[in-house]
């Protein structure tokens, strides 16, 4: 039984909120997908200089176990689908990063015939980063931006009325 | 060897095949006929004093009031360094054209892209399939008459400005 979404707010479940969402921010892998010429703003955020590492972020080749998923570039129709199905198999709690002027509204290819306007036409997207490319600074406060978010979630205190049987 | 003697043994070779002497510089070349293409892309790579052992670049171009869909085959010769130009006139309605992806491999892709963005067929490629655009989106983009779907798969494919006009 899940205990999510269930306790009422005590001075407690409140307590152990925060200590799970700083576990949960403290520990977010990314996913490797870079789609255009942002993907190279995105290692080097990832590389020394920016180091993400000191996020306990790390990046990751497969959905299956990543948290975030930071698009990075351009992405084109074709693209599109694929992105869903990859996004459809990341485990819950997701996120999605847009990074760039392409994947937050299409930028300079908006009109281009290939190009989808933007990656919240397929996906939710939590943080969008503009820039074209964001420097690695950029991308680093969108990712703190997505850490903040994170903290504030609350989980097993009660957000809703219970649905259903649950309660 | 500059572009009109070149052209002067292509004619000697193929005759009514081939068309005028047209354009200046890199582009100076003449029209093929859509079927007979292969063979001479062929014969231009391997003839001696010719070797056209490069493909620079293969494009098509969409000519609506011609009717006429043309594609163009840019060649070089490393060895004897001269340059030529192909071009093949296909009806607009069933354009089918010989490939040349046996005589240059770099065709192979080239003629994928002119496919999927223009509708040209050509004949003898091993795989041709779309490059750019999704395996199911209707029509070649860039046909002057092409029209953008509103939709693919939910996606819309505008959006609205938000700049306040």
């Amino acid at each position: 039984m899940s205990l999510v979404n269930t306790a009422p707010e005590m001075a407690l479940t409140g307590r152990i909120d925060d200590l799970l969402n700083w576990t949960r921010k403290s520990s977010l892998w990314y996913m490797l997908f870079g789609l255009a010429c942002c993907a190279i703003e995105m290692m080097q955020t990832g590389g020394p200089r920016a180091d993400l590492e000191r996020f306990g972020m790390a990046p990751r080749a497969t959905p299956r176990v990543s948290d975030v998923l930071i698009v990075s570039g351009t992405l084109t129709l074709k693209m599109a689908l694929r992105t869903r199905l990859l996004y459809d198999q990341m485990p819950e709690p997701r996120y999605v990063v847009s990074m760039g002027s392409c994947a937050n509204c299409g930028g300079l290819f908006q009109l281009a015939y290939s190009v989808c306007d933007g990656v919240d036409k397929v996906i939710p997207v939590d943080v969008y980063v503009p820039g074209c490319p964001p420097r690695p600074e950029a991308l680093t406060e969108g990712l703190v931006k997505l850490q903040q978010k994170i903290q504030q979630e609350r989980w097993l205190v009660r957000k809703t009325e219970p649905v259903g049987v649950r309660a | 060897m500059d572009p009109a003697a070149i052209y002067t043994r292509v004619r000697e070779r193929f005759g009514d095949a081939i068309g005028e002497l047209t354009g200046s510089g890199r582009t100076a070349g003449c029209t093929v006929a859509p079927a007979r293409v292969a063979e001479v892309a062929a014969w231009l790579r391997h003839e001696p004093g010719l070797a056209f052992d490069c493909l620079s670049t293969l494009a098509g171009v969409d000519y609506p009031k011609r009717n006429v869909i043309q594609v163009v085959y840019v060649l070089y010769s490393y060895r004897a360094r001269h340059w030529f130009t192909l071009r093949v006139d296909a009806p607009r309605d069933d354009p089918r054209v010989a490939s040349v992806s046996g005589v240059w491999s770099a065709a192979e892709w080239h003629e994928r892209e002119v496919f999927d963005l223009l509708g040209v067929h050509f004949d003898g490629h091993p795989d041709l399939r779309r490059l750019l655009m999704p395996e199911d989106w209707p029509g070649h983009p860039l046909r002057k008459d092409f029209v953008e779907p509103e939709e693919y798969h939910g996606i819309r494919t505008s959006r609205e400005s938000l700049l306040k006009a």
